[in-house]
Order: C-alpha cells, then structure tokens, then sequence
C-alpha cells in the first residue's frame, strides 16, 4: 500500500484534514523510487533536495490558495527543459546539459504548486518504442521486469505504474505517451496538437510531438491536462483556443454517443486480444447507452512510411543543433571545426538517432525531396482527410492502442521496421494532430492492453467523458504490479 | 528496388555532419534501402492536386508586437559552453 493508491482529490482531502503533509507525499515519492527503481530503472535525475525544501515552504501555503494539484509530485520526461536540473533527452551529446531556462510546461506546473521529483528515462531524443534507445539505462516494465515499457516515454509511464510518483509527462510524436501507457496499464493522453505549449520540450518532428500526461485514473489526467495547456507566446505553433473544464466533462453520460470503430484497427497484424478487449469495451460503452458502428480510415496502413519520413526528415533539421559548440558533448582531439562537428555528432548521437538523421538527410536532399519528403506531405493529407470524414458522423474513434502487449526486452532490436510496426495504430493519430488517449482495457498473459479513443480537433473533453464513464465500469484501472506491494514504504 | 551504396550513404553522412565508418556506411546502406523500400508504397497512391500538409492548424504568420524586450542573461547562456575565452566561445581554427 501506497499514498499512491489515491487520487488527486482523495490526497487533497487528506492534507486538508491534517492527515497528511506535502513534505509526508514528497517524501512518499523518494522512499518508492528508492526501493523500486534499482529494478524499474525509471529516473534518470533525482530533484531530492529542491522538492523536500519546496514541499515544506508549501505546508505553510493557506488552504484558500491551494489548487487541485498543489503538493502534488510529478515526474518530468528527460527531454522537456528543467533550469538547473540536468536534462539529456537520454543521448550522450546532452550529457551534463543544465538548462538555463524552464519550458513553458514545467512553469505551469510550479504555477499549479506540483512538485518536480525528477527527470525521466527515454529513448534518445524520443526515437523509439521501447526505451531501449536511451543512452543511460533500459527502463523495465513494472508488470513484468523482463519486458520493456514502451517508448519513447518509457519512465514516464513505469514510474506511475510503479506507483513512485502519481503524476508525469511525456511527450508524444507517433505515439509516444500512449504507447507505454498501453504497455504499462496507465492512463496516457495526446492532446490535440497546439493544445500545449512544446516552448522548452526538445524538438523531434515539429508538426508532430505534443507533451501529455500520464497518470494512473482518468479525473487526475483531466486535471493535469488542463494546467498545462493553453497558448503561449514562445510557440507559435500554440493555438489560442479556449481551455474548457476537461474535470466538469467528466459527467459518466455517454447516452447517444457514436462511436467510429475502424475495420482497419481490428484487421491483420493486430493480435486477438487487443481485438477482443477492444469489443468487450464496446459492449459496456454499449451498456451505457453508446453506440458504434464500423468505420473505415482507407489510408492508415500508409501512415506508418508516411510518418517515418516526415519525422525522420524534421529530425534531421532540428538535430542540426547539436554540433558541440555552445552546449552538450564536445569530441576531443580534432583538428578543424568541420571534424569537431562531424566526430561530436558521431560520438554523440547512438545508433537509431544517426539512422533517422541520415533517412531525413536522405528524404530532404536534392533528387529525393519530391519523391519522398512531398509525397509523404500529401499521403498525410488523405491521412487527415479520412479522420475528418468520419468526423462528421461520429463523436469518437475507438481501437487498441497497440497490436501487442508489451514485448521482451532485446527481442525486436534486430530489425528497425519489426520495432516501428507498434505504432500502426497510434501514428495517424498524430498525422491528422487530433487527441488520443490510453486508458487500461484488459491484460493478456499478465501484461496491460490499452483502449485507443481518439476525439476531434480540440475536443478532449469528449475523451475524458468517454474514457471516465468507461473506466467507472470497469476496473482494470484498479489492478497494480506485483512489484507495487512490495516497496518498503 | 532502390539500391544505396556506400558512396551515397557516405555522401548523406557527409551533409548530416556526421563521422562514419566503411562499416557503418554499410550498415546504413542495409537499413536505408530497406526502409525506402518500404517507403516506396506510398507510390500506389495517385497524389496529383493533392496539396501537402505542412501543419495540421489554420495558423499563418503568427506575429508578435514589434517591441524589444530583455533576452537571456549572456553570463547564463555562457553557463554550459565547454571551451571559452574572454566571454566567447572557443572552437578549433576554421582558417588555416
């Protein structure tokens, strides 16, 4: 049993009648990580001391001055800028980087009085599935230490299914949040894309990473969604829409709703227990008054190429910046700059990084641009077109989030494509910048399956309603690791 | 089946800015052929007028009022640059 087996507001009630201190839930998280994450392997940077000084000052805070997430910890993705606190995106070349800047989202979240507890393991710069791609170490999956969480958020989602923190974030570029909280059995949200501010989270492909949270209920991901979002002069790309309530969404009536189940999401390639968990989640949201049809997305099974090359092709740009000049890894021994840029990079970067810079060197050079970079560009059009069709009838679009549970760790490093295929489902997602989220629908041999609902442009309210009503009858939310009981807290 | 050798690749890498062995350029030739292999499905589709997304929001030229307003503290910026002197930093000779 831990203080984290409550949610936000039952620890709120708790400080609130004296039964518990900030310093108490602090210090909670460090005692979990202390006993847990030699085996999970999911902090990378610990924040001890500035968030036991921080919690006692905010003891002192009256209550009329407390949010809903004051006090809180929280777990931050290694590549979301933290001032003071080192942050390497999981690559060497960032080795021993302190940011002099918070991001955009890590002042909203001193602004909503949570606390910083660390820094998050991923696959290097978020390249990944499985968060074997880190520089630094390979996070476990807490169900199951043999098997991988899922990437690129990988710490992010094995820390709050480990229960050693309540809250994180991650970021999301092809499914990057959604992914490991499928595989670890939490809940992760991709917000539509321009919902939140990426002012300080570590560019990958611009048109495409979103940060999120990641939690382990509904209500607390509604929560720390709606601290964190809004438009934000440092981003441009931030859309200046309003933030409704996303917890006053939260009503359990899901009577009349339609839901879109696309014939593409439960065809070949997707294993039969995510088909299964799929249609028993549809027949309680049934039960509840929805109701679903089959749908068709013609062109996802292009979504996965698709998004390889944009990706690729905007990482090989935003990369461009890490040349060992002004911050980071610097090789040593050479003689001209172009060598200090060229052996800094090769000494720097690992392997899949390198792949994907030289695929979107390669998509974006002359003789390649049209028949790769713009090609993609269009094939992502239809992409979006097909999620705009089935808009038009439909509330939400439900799937797996993944074909598979969680795999074992090595076992699909051999091949690069083998590794991409887990994110099928969850990739168009981000071509079209709608929001997704994961919540907990089952468990095949043990491990966690997620539920994929995917909502309209700016309509993340209906996804939490969705997924709320859903998670309220059932409770596979509930279920914790083995591992979880056996903390000595 | 598009084929990349080793020169290509080593020509990417080149232009990536990054240092590569026979091997590695080998290895990248494997895996870069096998993925624009794949890639090259995207041809089944027929994408004449079909106009590129760039970026999924209705936004353009997303302007700020043209006004000066304080920048990072040099000193700070300085803070995490590895080799310097006399407040600016150091790189090997680009002359010779």
């Amino acid at each position: 049993m831990t203080l984290f087996n409550y949610s936000a507001s039952e620890l709120q009630e708790m400080i609130h009648n004296k039964e518990l201190s900030i310093a108490d839930l602090t210090a909670e998280a460090y005692t979990r990580i202390e006993a847990l994450d030699e085996d999970v392997k999911a902090f990378l940077a610990l924040n001890k001391e500035q968030a036991m000084a921080q919690a006692k000052e905010m003891d002192e805070v009256p209550a009329s001055e407390r949010g809903p997430l004051f006090g809180m910890p929280i777990g931050v993705k290694d590549n979301i800028v933290t001032e003071g606190l080192e942050t390497t995106c999981s690559s060497k070349i960032l080795q021993g980087f302190n940011p002099i800047y918070d991001a955009t989202v890590v002042r909203k979240l001193r602004e909503a009085g949570m606390i910083t507890i660390g820094k998050l393991n991923m696959d290097e710069f978020a390249m990944g599935s499985s968060t074997e791609n880190s520089a630094y170490k390979i996070t476990r999956n807490p169900w199951d230490l043999d098997r991988v969480p899922g990437g690129s958020s990988g710490g992010s989602a094995a820390s709050v299914a480990a229960g050693e923190v309540p809250f994180s974030l991650g970021s999301d570029t092809g499914g990057s949040i959604r992914q490991p909280a499928s595989f670890c059995g939490v809940v992760g949200m991709k917000p539509t894309y321009g919902r939140v501010s990426r002012f300080g989270l570590v560019a990958f492909a611009s048109s495409l990473d979103q940060i999120g949270p990641i939690t382990r209920n509904v209500k607390d991901n509604a929560l720390l969604l709606e601290a964190i979002s809004g438009v934000d002069e440092n981003d441009t790309t931030s859309a200046n829409v309003d933030v409704p309530s996303f917890v006053e969404s939260l009503t359990g009536d899901v009577k009349g709703l339609r839901i879109g189940v696309p014939k593409e999401y439960l065809g070949d390639g997707v294993g039969e227990a995510a088909k299964q968990s799929v249609l028993d989640a549809l027949k309680v949201l049934e039960s509840l008054g929805a109701t679903w049809e089959e749908v068709s997305l013609p062109h996802s099974k292009y979504g996965l190429a698709t998004y390889y090359l944009l990706a690729s092709s905007e990482a090989s740009s935003n990369l461009a910046r890490f040349d060992g000049i002004r911050y980071g890894f610097r090789a040593e021994n050479v003689e001209s700059l172009m060598d200090l840029y060229k052996e800094t990079r090769a000494q720097g970067f690992g392997d899949e990084v390198k792949r994907r810079i030289m695929l979107g060197t390669f998509a974006l050079s002359a003789g390649s641009y049209d028949a790769y970079y713009k090609k993609a560009q269009q094939v992502r059009t239809l992409i979006k077109q097909d999620f705009d069709q089935v808009f038009e009838n439909y509330d939400v679009i439900i799937g797996p989030t993944t074909p598979t549970p969680a795999f074992k760790v090595g076992e699909k490093n051999d091949d690069p494509l083998t590794m991409y295929a887990n994110d099928i489902l969850t990739i168009p997602v981000n071509l079209a910048g709608v929001p997704g989220i994961s919540v907990p629908c089952g468990f095949s041999e043990g491990m966690p399956l997620g539920l994929q609902i995917i909502g309209k442009h700016f309509d993340e309210a209906t996804i939490y309603r969705v997924a709320h009503a859903y998670e309220q009858a059932t409770s596979f939310h509930k279920e914790t690791p083995q591992l979880w009981e056996g903390a000595k807290s | 089946m598009a084929n990349i050798s080793k020169e290509e690749v080593k020509h990417v890498a080149h232009l990536a800015r990054l240092a590569i062995t026979d091997e590695e350029a080998e290895m990248f030739a494997g895996q870069l052929a096998a993925i624009t292999n794949f890639a090259e499905q995207l041809n089944e589709l027929d994408t004449t007028n079909v106009v590129p997304t760039t970026h999924v929001l209705p936004l353009v030229n997303v302007l700020r009022e043209d006004k000066a307003v304080p920048g990072l503290d040099r000193e700070k910026m300085m803070k995490n640059v590895r080799e310097q002197e006399a407040g600016q930093v150091k790189v090997p000779s680009i002359l010779d």
